[in-house]
């Protein structure tokens, strides 16, 4: 700005050539309009890629699954047998079992990723505490799948054995705890995936109460409630749609997790009530039979479960997606 | 909210049953705070605990195993005694797959940030492709895997298992990673930069490489780690795509399974014979090891650029 007066005051017969020069260039079109336009044009090219990918990723899945759709039609979601050689298949043990196994880690790691976010986000320990805190329940989350799985055969199974045996030897006569246990179980996949859901439930619930403003917090302690009123009065209600929303990130998660529960579920076609019983998902079949299946109707119907996985996730990732967005703009 | 106001009277300050706020709580509310304290302690140190038990079994078993020799060598035949046993492979075939990723899903995730950030800012065009990047970042990992089986394995052009029918499963996977977290870091530039950078006669391709991308690089490049840490460690996209082979990979052939370390670990883990169990463990030390490393470090940059 200092040497504003002496711009000014520059004779105007004399204007800087390379500014008229780029400016001549703006209007003429030269070189570097060009380069705009083209980066304009490339930036937007990528950015459908990016949305292509998603719809090429239906349209491929459903192609292929279409032998098998045209075949079995919606039968195929209720057909119990899976039958390789003779090419009778029925998706329901694996979507029973997907579905299960998913409902087990949800009921399992709400209450325990909850805690981990009022424990975190309330004033009960002094941040150099509850910020490590978080932050190795979420680290948790980086640790990649078949390595959870690979504990769960070696050190999970073993340990859940004597539990199991417990649960069969004095309530077998309640349905869910029926099957003599054999190591591998629904329950096993049950507690595995509330272990790998856990840090998304603990972090984006700890992000919506801290959300909640500060003022209906104080407001529920000035009226005397206690910090536990305090959270059941006020903030888990305040707070209910964004914990709603978090559960169901986690449960999208936990339909599509592969690898863990493949390694500790035991990978049997039943439909029992039971969940010390042998189970299978629909992932699991996937990772299993996929490197073999030959041309024809099998591969077809593993397309076709792979669709109904696809579709499945979608559903929930999206209506999760929405909850977060919706709370997202009501705040602001 | 509580019973303590019903029976007073409507003047408190005249009245004799005024509440006494010495008094201390009733019972029922002593016990349910000591109760809920204990339940919710007790739950928080439980999710602490399955961090510690994986990483102490994988220290415990893996590390005594865990030699120049096994990063360096090829797997031996099991029963082989003597022999050096490895996995340099795996270790080759992962960093191929995932470094192939990487030079796709890079520019593609970068550039769909930009177009995110710096052209269709508020667009109803960036939304839509902003909330199809968050739900492609929900999408399974083994549908990744059917879709790359569908479009690679299957076409007639590169028929069979190989590394590039891998990298295109990984790159999918990292895709709406790179973008996202790049879009967060392009988002950090102080906007009056573009303001200065244009005024300054820049076109938008000069503002946005020379003063946007060149000011978020810290961040993009963290984003970009965490990425290539996640598609180090995924096993599903892997599993029926690259396959997995005993012998060192063949670079972009089509038709050649390619060896991984995720893969490794997940046919050794089931695997009857104790010594492929013991290599499991041991490539467990060195892909946790990255991934942990890449995510600690991360985290830390990720919030001195935030607060810088």
């Amino acid at each position: 700005m200092a040497n504003s007066s002496d711009q000014t005051s520059r004779p105007s017969s004399q204007p800087p050539t390379s500014l008229e020069g780029s400016l001549s260039e703006l209007t003429m079109g030269g070189p570097a309009v060009w380069l705009d336009l083209g980066f304009l044009v490339i930036v937007y090219a990528f950015a459908l890629g990016t949305f292509l990918v998603l719809f090429c990723m239906a349209w491929v899945i459903f192609d292929q699954a279409r032998p098998a759709i045209l075949h079995f039609g919606l039968g195929f979601i209720v057909g119990r047998d899976w039958d390789v050689p003779n090419e009778i298949f029925g998706a329901l043990p694996y979507i029973y079992g997907t579905l299960v196994s998913s409902a087990i880690a949800l009921i399992l790691a709400i209450p325990i990723g909850l805690s981990v976010a009022l424990v975190t986000s309330e004033d009960f320990l002094p941040s150099w505490v509850s910020s490590p805190v978080a932050f190795i329940v979420e680290l948790l989350a980086s640790i990649p799948s078949v390595i959870v799985g690979l504990w769960g055969i070696f050190v999970l199974i073993p340990f859940l054995q004597p539990i199991q045996d417990f649960l069969y030897n004095n309530f077998r006569w309640i349905p869910l705890f029926s099957t003599q246990p054999v190591g591998p179980a629904m329950l096993v996949a049950g507690v595995i995936l509330a272990i790998m859901i856990l840090p998304t439930i603990a972090a984006i619930s700890r992000d919506v109460l801290l959300a909640v403003p500060k003022d209906l917090r104080s407001a529920s302690m000035a009226l005397g409630g206690t910090r536990w009123e305090t959270v059941f009065g006020t903030l888990l209600p305040a707070s209910f749609s964004g914990i709603v929303g978090a559960s169901t990130l986690a449960l999208g998660r936990a339909l599509g997790e592969t690898m863990a529960v493949t390694m500790v579920i035991g990978n049997s076609i039943e439909i029992s009530p039971s969940l010390l019983n042998l189970g299978y998902t629909i992932p699991a079949v996937l990772a299993n039979e996929f490197a073999e299946a030959g041309e024809g109707l099998h591969i077809g119907s593993l397309m076709y479960l792979a669709f109904i996985l696809f579709v499945l996730t979608l559903i929930v990732n999206v209506s999760a997606v929405l909850m977060v967005q919706v709370l997202g703009s009501r705040r602001e | 909210m509580h019973s303590f106001n019903s029976d007073a009277t409507p003047d408190p300050l005249t009245s004799s049953s005024v509440i006494d706020l010495r008094d201390p709580l009733s019972l029922g509310r002593v016990i349910f705070t000591n109760v809920m304290n204990f339940v919710a302690f007790s739950l928080t140190g439980l999710a602490l605990l399955p961090l510690f038990a994986i990483l102490l079994e994988i220290l415990r078993k893996g590390l005594p195993n865990l030699t120049w020799q096994t990063l360096v060598s090829l797997p031996a035949a099991v029963g082989e005694e003597g022999v050096a046993n490895g996995f340099a492979n795996a270790i080759q075939g992962t960093i191929l797959m995932v470094g192939i990723a990487s030079l796709i899903s890079i520019p593609f995730g970068v550039l769909t940030a930009i177009f995110l950030s710096e052209f269709g800012k508020g667009s109803k065009v960036a939304a839509t492709v902003r909330f199809v990047a968050t739900v492609l970042s929900g999408v399974p990992s083994i549908v990744v895997g059917v879709f790359a089986y569908a479009i690679i394995v299957l076409a007639p052009a590169c028929k069979g298992f190989s590394a590039i029918a891998g990298s295109v499963a990984l790159a999918v996977i990292m895709l709406p990673i790179v973008v996202l977290t790049t879009e967060e870091a392009l988002k950090l530039v102080p906007v009056p930069q573009r303001l200065a950078s244009s005024a300054l006669g820049c076109g938008s391709f000069q503002t946005t490489f020379r003063v946007v991308v060149a000011g978020a690089l810290p961040g993009i490049t963290t984003g970009v780690l965490l990425a290539v840490a996640r598609a180090a460690g995924e096993t599903a996209p892997l599993i029926f795509t690259a396959l997995f082979s005993q012998t060192w990979p063949e670079g972009l052939k089509c038709n050649s399974p390619t060896p991984s370390l995720s893969v490794m670990i997940y046919n050794y883990a089931s695997s009857p014979f104790q010594e492929q169990n013991r290599l499991a463990w041991t490539a467990s030390v060195v892909l946790v090891g990255i991934v942990l490393l890449v995510n600690i470090l991360s985290r830390f940059a990720i919030r001195s650029l935030k607060t810088r």
